[in-house]
């Protein structure tokens, strides 16, 4: 979109929603053999809301992540965007031939952001993830949790009003995962940025999120939704967010054995 | 491990412990029973004030363990572990070689001394026609690349990118790889007459097959994680070719670009021995040539090592470097 003024937090307010998605519905494969993977799926992300989609693998929650991106029409129904959303993947996806700052300009680059200040901008992104003095490292120099944190910065480079996360921080170890949950907390609070991160992990969602979500699987369903209204910053060994995770697991078993009866 | 040097050490220990131990916080600020866990659950409310210190902390610490620094190898090392061996097994022939014909095993019209071919060459140079030589080919050799490169890379991009012309050509182009371009000889002949467009000629049919199967190679090797990428960040269509895929294919394009040089480098040499001619100027395969029909041995070799010589030299100075770099540089290079 061309708005691309629209930054501030008070701006984006003025948008009633970050995503919405209406009865989408997704098939793949040949006419006559199709699969359905996502059915009728309805939800709105607001301005500024931190939403978690949690569900087993094969729900489809990957699939709804990259129709929400672009990547990929909808079968059925529509989604809008303000703008093209900036997504993450489990894979860090930086681009090995450039360095970790270059990685941040080229998104700026092909934003349109002039070169003079590409070099300053891409600083500051790097900075806001505290990885000033990355600037200059190859991304094989960087370890799992700092190729994520470039990758994020990248990601805010875009300018987006809607961060998509593609299970983000499934391939690091869990020390990591937990800083780079404060980490991301602490960003989304900073920027006012709307979060849709897909996950598997309850007490990841339950972590991060001010909604979650649950998917059922084949085809993928939204199962139940819960508000978490526990006060950030949480902790992953939070009992509230223990407590809520059990009651979510649960479900999502529930869920799961549904398959195996039949 | 965490030891107390400064006061944001000591926060920073703090709010680890709480992280550390946070699964029991909850309950133990509650019961409150030891002086640590009460600081332990004392950090987790001042997580918000310490925060910053904290998880700047932790994260540098993380950052610190977990980073690899590039390491080059000394010189001193490269030198004793890649030069010698060869500068060893290059002696090793020339003594072989020496003996055999001080020993007159095999004919000295058959295989001439060292030091005749030696001779060979200060002649050559004394009478100043050893770089003329070297220069005639050097130049079509290099120029016919160049030109091929002009070609082959839209060409491969156009192949690699767009499915019709893959259908179309994809197939004939990596056939015309295992076609030996000194077949092309003769029709160019034929064609262009005794001259420098028809050495070209035979240049591009060798070299521009390699450099476009190179790039088309690279480009399916291009990780589809990365054009996801690239298209979330807005790079599609020609910005999404020029800032993801040619990048992404490098390594595959400069493989390409050495087995090109190659091809260039003995398709020109087949057209010179084939394609004497006074006005084309005498190259290193005419000079091969020369050297057979004057029965001169020394000459002939002399024309066989300059072109071992000029070849391994380009690969030795330009590709071998670049290739290096570009892998280096992404961290695809093994230590060994």
């Amino acid at each position: 979109m061309a708005t691309s003024t629209l930054t501030k937090a008070e701006d984006r307010t003025a948008v009633s929603h970050a995503a919405r998605i209406q009865h989408v519905s997704k098939s793949f494969g040949r006419p006559g053999a199709q699969q359905l993977v996502l059915d009728d799926i309805s939800l709105d992300v607001a301005p500024g809301e931190f939403v978690t989609l949690l569900g087993a693998s094969g729900c489809g929650k990957s699939t709804l992540l990259n129709l929400v991106a672009g990547l990929d029409a909808p079968t059925v129904g529509a989604i809008e965007t303000s703008g093209r959303p900036a997504l993450m993947f489990q894979e860090h996806a930086l681009f090995p031939w450039l360095t970790a700052g270059k990685n941040v300009e080229l998104a700026l680059r092909l934003r349109g952001v002039p070169k003079s200040e590409r070099r300053d901008e891409a600083e500051r992104l790097l900075g806001l993830v505290r990885l000033s003095g990355a600037y200059g490292k190859r991304v094989h120099e960087l370890s799992g949790g700092m190729r994520q944190r470039v990758a994020l910065a990248r990601a805010l480079a875009q300018d987006s009003q809607l961060l998509l996360m593609d299970e983000p921080f499934a391939a690091l170890d869990a020390i990591t995962r937990d800083v780079l949950h404060d980490e991301l907390t602490q960003l989304w609070h900073e920027t006012g940025l709307s979060v849709l991160f897909v996950t598997h992990n309850v007490r990841e969602a339950v972590r991060l999120a001010q909604r979650v979500v649950l998917l059922s699987s084949r085809p993928g369903r939204i199962a139940r939704e819960w508000t978490v209204d526990i006060p950030q910053p949480r902790r992953i060994e939070d009992s509230d967010v223990a407590e809520l995770s059990l009651e979510i697991t649960e479900q999502l078993r529930g869920e799961i054995r549904r398959h195996g009866q039949h | 491990m965490a030891s107390t040097k400064s006061s944001t050490e000591t926060s920073r220990s703090a709010s680890a412990s709480a992280s550390a131990s946070a699964s029991a916080s909850a309950s133990a600020s509650a019961s409150a029973s030891a002086s640590a866990s009460a600081s332990a659950s004392a950090a987790k409310g001042a997580d918000e004030a310490a925060g910053l210190t904290g998880l700047a902390g932790l994260e540098a610490g993380l950052d610190a363990l977990e980073s690899s620094v590039d390491q080059r190898t000394p010189r001193s090392e490269t030198l004793r572990k890649k030069v010698l061996p060869p500068v060893f097994a290059i002696a090793l022939v020339l003594v072989l070689w020496q003996t055999l014909t001080w020993a007159q095993i095999v004919d000295p019209y058959k295989l001439p001394s060292p030091s005749a071919v030696w001779s060979e060459v200060r002649t050559a140079w004394l009478q100043g026609t050893l770089f003329d030589y070297i220069w005639t080919s050097l130049w079509r050799g290099v120029s016919g690349f160049l030109l091929a490169l002009v070609i082959g890379t839209p060409l491969g991009l156009l192949v690699a990118r767009v499915r019709f012309v893959r259908a179309a050509i994809g197939p004939i182009l990596s056939g015309l790889q295992s076609l030996p371009s000194v077949a092309w000889v003769p029709p160019a002949v034929l064609w262009l007459g005794l001259n420098d467009s028809m050495m070209y000629a035979v240049i591009l049919l060798g070299a521009v097959p390699s450099i476009a199967n190179g790039l088309v190679a690279g480009v399916d090797q291009v990780p589809p994680l990365f054009l996801r990428a690239g298209r979330t960040l807005g790079a599609t269509g020609a910005r999404g070719t020029w800032h993801i895929v040619m990048p992404a294919a490098l390594p595959g394009y400069l493989a390409g670009l050495k087995q090109g040089w190659a091809f260039s480098w003995r398709s020109l040499m087949a057209a010179e021995i084939i394609a004497s001619s006074p006005e084309l100027g005498i190259g290193l395969g005419q000079l091969l040539n020369n050297g057979r029909i004057n029965s001169s041995m020394p000459m002939v070799f002399l024309a066989i090592f300059l072109i071992l010589i000029v070849g391994i030299a380009i690969d030795l100075l330009v590709f071998s470097p670049l290739e290096r770099r570009v892998l280096r540089s992404r961290g695809l290079l093994g230590r060994s």
